[in-house]
């Protein structure tokens, strides 16, 4: 897939003075006995896009959902947007506001239609009046290009379209930072790229990203900076160029290989 | 498309191969559905007139029975009902004068002759009540209100003592306003607590969940015949001296907490359903315990759980006939001893069908209902 996106560089929205928007230092997480992240250090500034790639078990979807907390590190600091992640709940919900997320199933909620689904954050977490949150649903709706479907329910769309829903519910709250985990890998073929294109879009705004992806163009695409993940570490991050072109280690030479062999 | 071609080919006719083809047109009518159903073959056909012959004849003797060779109406003597002609006729024919001549003891038991236009108003407020709250167009914080005054009216009308209506003790309801008044508040009061319950089932928290499951086990392990006997006859010995709650209120709470538990398993079961996904969705949007549960895992799990709820829900109905073995007169009761004077015994079968009847008119229009809500709210499974 790495062919889906073949235009330029999307510029970055970078700013290096600003205070950094994610830190992570020392974060260490297990499930029971298995050590799933170990010693994870990562700065992510303002408007920075990160790729985060790595063989699957290798603790990226978990390093995302640290840090809105969808899973709780045991060791270790976050800090998003200046809030570190402690155990109290206003700080979290603090964070969650500004932390938007989407995920490799959609996960959106079936019972309520397309436009209910983006308007329900707005309305009952940031408590904007009805309209007011239509009005910004719609405008969203229209950027990833599905306004026509607003009163249609989540399963009568297909997954590309319900995975653009996703994106545009998110950023209905308007956060500073968008986590995507895995968007494409639920998708067929010829969905992932209308994804994408929203996704590069989204990155010309200059929203703050972290994207856990396998989407070798993409990553060429927009990012700053792709990270490597094995077995719970980072193993290597710079430059998307450098990173593809001249892999340092075994273990991502290995990965690259793999993941490159399918195109 | 490999299989249309070779069809067409088959068939010898032209055929565009990527023109849509219309489905196969199967036969049809009535006469070809009974003949490829009910007579295909030698076995099949005597079945088939084996049972019809049972059908007929079982339908031809109810008939008979109930309608043709029924009584309708005694004479009365004296304050005596002269039942010779029923029981003349026993066994071949329906004797509906017992219903014509106690039916006001059944659905009101015994309560005051001169008053029973207040249980049925009662029991039409209730009625009205249920048609009410089954609308959605209610579905909103209207619903509070409406309950809160009718159900005040029912117990204004049922005890009286104000407004110049006559005071009419707990001791002398009985029948049909017995049996919705249980199931009503018991259905109204354990649904919330079962949701509760549930909830607190999955909590984090090991004090709520103990205590829940340890609710949940204990009143599910126990029957519901000792849990009332227990509501009835233990419950005063720990009350102190000169303090005694009404018997149907003890009852009530008795149902309410069986209720309660078994509700709480099926809300349960729809919580388990949901994928993880949709709290971490939830979770993910800033929504807060309240508003996730709230908006977006009940309004799931309960439309999962329709049929399993409603199932319960028509259980508990009937169950509450119940309390008839701790003294309290619902209308299967109430049946039972109308036809306790010695000029109408023998004449249960009449009483008991009656008394049927009436049940399933309400478990029937639960279940109907059932169906359509499920429908309705299910409609964003369609495509």
């Amino acid at each position: 897939m790495g062919e889906t996106v073949l235009e330029a560089p999307v510029a970055s929205a970078m700013r290096t003075d600003a205070p950094p928007a994610i830190v992570l230092e020392g974060v260490n997480k297990w499930f029971g006995a298995l050590h799933v992240l170990r010693d994870i250090n990562l700065q992510v500034a303002a408007g920075e896009r990160v790729v985060v790639c790595g063989p699957s078990g290798s603790g990226k979807s978990t390093m995302i959902r640290c840090i809105n907390r969808l899973e709780q590190h045991q060791e270790g600091k976050i800090v998003v947007d200046g809030i570190e992640l402690t155990d109290d709940l206003r700080s979290l919900d603090a964070i969650r506001r500004e932390v938007g997320m989407v995920f490799q199933s959609f996960n959106l909620f079936p019972h309520l239609t397309v436009l209910e689904n983006c308007t329900l954050a707005p309305i009952w977490v940031r408590r904007m009046p009805k309209k007011e949150a239509e009005e910004l649903a719609m405008e969203y709706l229209t950027r990833v290009r599905i306004p026509e479907q607003a009163k249609k329910y989540p399963g009568q769309l297909s997954g590309g379209q319900q995975q653009r829903v996703a994106i545009a519910r998110a950023l209905c709250m308007k956060p500073k930072i968008m986590l995507f985990d895995e968007p494409t890998s639920a998708l067929d073929p010829e969905m992932i790229k209308e994804v994408l294109d929203t996704m590069v879009m989204l990155a010309s705004t200059g929203m703050t990203m972290i994207c856990v992806t396998h989407e070798m163009g993409f990553a060429r695409q927009v990012a700053d900076r792709v990270v490597f993940m094995d077995r719970g570490e980072i193993v290597e991050s710079g430059e998307p160029e450098a990173i593809f072109s001249n892999p340092q280690t075994d273990r991502l030479k290995l990965f690259l290989s793999q993941i490159l062999r399918g195109h | 498309m490999s299989d249309v071609t070779l069809n067409t080919a088959v068939a010898g006719v032209p055929h565009d191969a990527s023109a849509p083809r219309s489905a196969p047109i199967r036969q049809t009518g009535a006469i070809a559905w009974v003949r490829q159903n009910l007579f295909a073959t030698w076995l099949s056909t005597a079945v088939t007139l084996l049972l019809a012959y049972l059908i007929l004849r079982w339908t031809v003797g109810f008939i008979e029975w109930a309608f043709l060779n029924a009584i309708w109406e005694v004479p009365v003597v004296n304050g005596q009902a002269q039942t010779q002609a029923c029981r003349e006729m026993r066994g071949t024919g329906a004797c509906w004068a017992v219903i014509n001549e106690k039916h006001r003891f059944i659905l009101f038991g015994t309560y005051p002759f001169e008053q029973h236009w207040r249980p049925a108003l009662v029991c039409v407020l209730f009625v009205a009540l249920y048609i009410v709250s089954a609308m959605r167009r209610f579905w909103n914080w209207t619903l509070v209100p409406i309950w809160i005054v009718t159900l005040t009216v029912i117990g204004i009308l049922m005890w009286g003592g104000i407004l110049g209506l006559p005071y009419v003790p707990q001791e002398r309801w009985g029948g049909l306003p017995i049996t919705l008044i249980l199931s009503t508040f018991g259905l109204a009061l354990a649904f919330p607590l079962a949701i509760l319950v549930a909830l607190g089932r999955r909590s984090k928290l090991p004090a709520i969940k103990i205590l829940c499951v340890l609710y949940v086990e204990l009143i599910r392990g126990v029957p519901l015949i000792s849990l009332l006997f227990m509501a009835s006859v233990m419950f005063p010995l720990f009350l102190p001296e000169g303090m005694n709650i009404d018997k149907l209120l003890r009852a009530q709470v008795a149902i309410t907490l069986f209720a309660g538990a078994y509700l709480a398993e099926v809300v349960r079961g729809g919580l388990q359903a949901l994928p993880r996904g949709q709290y971490e969705a939830a979770e993910a949007l800033g929504l807060s315990y309240w508003q996730k549960t709230g908006l977006i895992i009940l309004p799931q799990a309960l439309r999962l759980v329709i049929p399993p709820l409603v199932n319960t829900f028509i259980g508990f109905f009937k169950d509450t006939s119940l309390v008839l073995i701790i003294g309290i007169f619902d209308l299967l009761t109430a049946g039972k001893t109308a036809i306790v004077e010695p000029a109408w015994q023998g004449f249960g079968v009449e009483v008991y069908v009656t008394v049927g009847v009436i049940y399933l008119v309400f478990c029937f229009a639960m279940s109907k209902y059932s169906q359509g809500l499920e429908r309705d709210l299910n409609q964003h499974r369609r495509r």
